[in-house]
């Protein structure tokens, strides 16, 4: 029995040697323990680099309207969904992608290794066990306590748009509620909302991280670039911050995949999930809809309707 | 020259009535400069802060000044306020950030008033490094965690006490007014020679880094390298010695003010012209930027390379572009011959 590992070098391999893709994007071993990096693979001599693990935490999506060519792409259940969209929003040309599906157990969320061991000096995983060597304390972790927040509540692990699929299909995690951690943000009191989102607004440094990081972030112009008119000040102060993750989630209405790779990216850990799942709930009992399932469904705010029931359409 | 931890603290709290103190403190985000009143809450074991401590003497968003127009009247307002300051607990990494900075906000034409009216009015107390982390490389930047450049009072942690040395004469002036000193026992002494004598696990080679970009402005190196950056700013926003900066206005109705705010040469909008043309419109030129800008021109113009090997860009970096990788990269380069 091969490993999904195997198969990804495999396929990749056959694709850049038959010349039916011009490059590879993948996951390669990081600079840092349990840290994964994106990489581009154009020669079949170089496939063996490419990994699959608990740490290839970044949405490759987000690289392929920018990367010319022919290309593949590993993909998983979100990094599909992301595609997915892309494709509806006319963004990437379904000919030139060749996407290699891989179901997900989900990443490794870091800092919750690191609130206990402190600064992460070397780790090995072996069987969902998660041994890490830290600059306080070493300690043995169990894949399910460490995985990222996103993943704990994904329920679109396995592609659902791919060329090819790579190993088994995951079992998806039956919920009793959905969105049940926005409900616990609903029912706070305004003044508990208000200093929940003061604090983790203060932290945002206007990096940019997490919008780059987003496949669904590819405006030619950001609103928070545009200096005509300017629709925000450089000011970090917790209202500026604010003004911009609320624009770039209510942006993202009906498209965001919810991977989570903004909230990672975040190199102050601000918790930018809070307002995108929000405006997630808001979609899927407004609109029933979730972005990027099936080529079919466009983006809930990307159409319109003549026939719309709703009062606020003007009619002749 | 030693001071028990009980009577430094009992000074600290004494200079914080005086002075506004600014400390490594605990806070949501991880641990943070921020103004304290007493010892008590200073964090004392921390690796380093999440961000760099320039934002003191350059803030991220400032205003320089601002204005009113009220028929035909306008008023300027200079916008520089300026308080006696002690910043406590820089690491080594960091005040020699300080150094760096100083050059660029000063030279022999010109002298950045906002930068160093709180620069000028600042004392800065170093503490060494305990702990080194995995992404620390400054031993191969001229520095160790135990270096006291930059600082005008050093202190190295001896657990209930600190070995204290004063660095300049702004930190003699505060030091002479300490009471508690103490000369260190024999064992004390060979702890601190061994703290001085620590170096980072991390290296990278730099000796011949600068003059090898003289000759790479156009190598093959720069195509590939930047592929996987994303065009954010956590590197440049969280490293000690960034410094570029923007100035815009920010007007409502009858009045504004002009503000410098942080910007990044990752960025596509850092060097687009009124014009709309760019000269650096594609990430390949704007990672050779930041290359050259650190490890060359830096050097050429001010004498020192601008990375103090804090390491913050490499733990920060949301696709994990390390520089380290890319230092070696340029080491490894070949040299094309034309």
């Amino acid at each position: 029995m091969t490993s999904i590992i195997d198969d990804i070098r495999k396929t990749a391999r056959q694709l850049l040697t038959e010349e039916k893709v011009d490059v590879v994007i993948g996951y390669e071993k990081g600079s840092l323990p349990l840290k994964a990096t994106p990489c581009f693979v154009r020669s079949p001599q170089d496939v063996d680099k490419l990994i699959w693990d608990e740490t290839c935490e970044n949405n490759l999506a987000a690289f392929v309207v920018k990367t010319p060519g022919k290309k593949a792409i590993i993909a998983k259940g979100c990094d599909s969904r992301a595609l997915m969209v892309l494709i509806q929003e006319n963004q990437i040309v379904r000919d030139d992608l060749y996407i290699i599906g891989v179901s997900c157990q989900g990443v490794i969320d870091q800092r919750k290794i690191e609130a206990e061991t402190g600064e992460i000096i070397g780790a090995t995983i072996t069987d969902g066990k998660i041994s890490v060597q830290g600059i306080e304390c070493d300690k043995v972790f169990n894949f399910t306590e460490v995985k990222d927040i996103t993943c704990q509540t994904c329920r679109y692990p396995n592609p659902v748009l791919e060329d090819v699929h790579i190993g088994g299909s995951i079992e998806v995690l039956q919920q009793a509620t959905l969105f049940a951690d926005v409900m616990v943000m609903e029912n706070k009191s305004d003044s508990e909302r208000k200093a929940y989102f003061k604090e983790q607004m203060g932290k945002c440094i206007r990096c940019y991280a997490c919008r780059n990081v987003c496949p669904m972030c590819y405006c030619q112009e950001c609103f928070v670039d545009c200096n005509s008119p300017k629709w925000l000040t450089g000011g970090v102060d917790s209202a500026e911050n604010l003004l911009f993750q609320t624009g770039r989630a209510l942006h993202l209405a009906g498209r965001c995949v919810e991977c989570g790779a903004c909230s990672r990216a975040c190199p102050q850990g601000v918790d930018i999930r809070a307002l995108s799942r929000k405006v997630n709930k808001d979609v899927k009992e407004m609109y029933n809809h979730e972005s990027g399932l099936t080529e079919e469904v466009k983006p809930a705010l990307n159409v319109y309707s003549a026939d719309d029931p709703e009062a606020f359409l003007v009619k002749e | 020259m030693k001071i028990s931890k009980e009577k430094f603290g009992q000074s600290f709290d004494a200079l914080a009535a005086e002075y506004q103190v600014i400390a490594p403190v605990r806070d949501a985000g991880g641990v943070s400069y921020k103004a304290v009143k007493k010892f008590s809450e200073v964090k004392q074991d921390y690796l380093n802060s999440k961000l760099p401590p320039k934002s003191f003497f350059f803030p991220q968003h400032e205003k320089l000044l601002s204005y009113k127009k009220e028929g035909k009247d306008v008023t300027v307002k200079n916008e520089l306020n300026v308080e006696k300051t002690i910043l406590f607990g820089i690491r080594p990494c960091d005040a020699k950030g300080f150094l760096l900075l100083d050059k660029v906000f000063k030279n022999d034409q010109y002298r950045d008033p906002y930068y160093f009216e709180r620069r000028d009015n600042t004392i800065v107390i170093g503490v060494a490094c305990h702990k080194i982390a995995p992404t620390c490389f400054c031993s191969s930047l001229g520095l160790s965690p135990a270096s006291s450049a930059g600082s005008d009072i050093f202190l190295i942690d001896l657990g209930d006490s600190y070995q204290i040395e004063a660095i300049s004469d702004n930190g003699k002036f505060l030091m002479a007014g300490l009471e508690g000193l103490e000369e260190l026992s024999t064992e004390e002494q060979t702890l601190v020679d061994t703290i001085k004598s620590a170096e980072t696990t991390s290296k990278v080679d730099v000796s011949t880094i600068t003059t090898k970009l003289d000759k790479m402005f156009d190598n093959p190196y720069w195509d590939t390298l930047h592929e996987k950056c994303l065009s954010c700013n956590a590197c440049s926003f969280s490293c000690p010695t960034c410094h570029c900066f923007d100035i815009s206005e920010e007007v409502l109705k009858n009045e504004g003010s002009r503000v410098r705010t942080w910007d990044g040469c990752m960025a596509p909008l850092f060097t687009l012209h009124g014009s709309g043309h760019n000269p650096r419109d594609q990430k390949k030129s704007r990672w050779r930027q930041r290359m050259l800008h650190k490890f060359n021109y830096f050097v050429h113009n001010n004498g020192d390379i601008a990375c103090v090997g804090c390491g913050r860009c490499i733990k920060n970096c949301p696709v994990n572009l390390d520089i380290r990788q890319t230092i070696d990269g340029v080491n490894k380069a070949e040299l094309v011959v034309d």
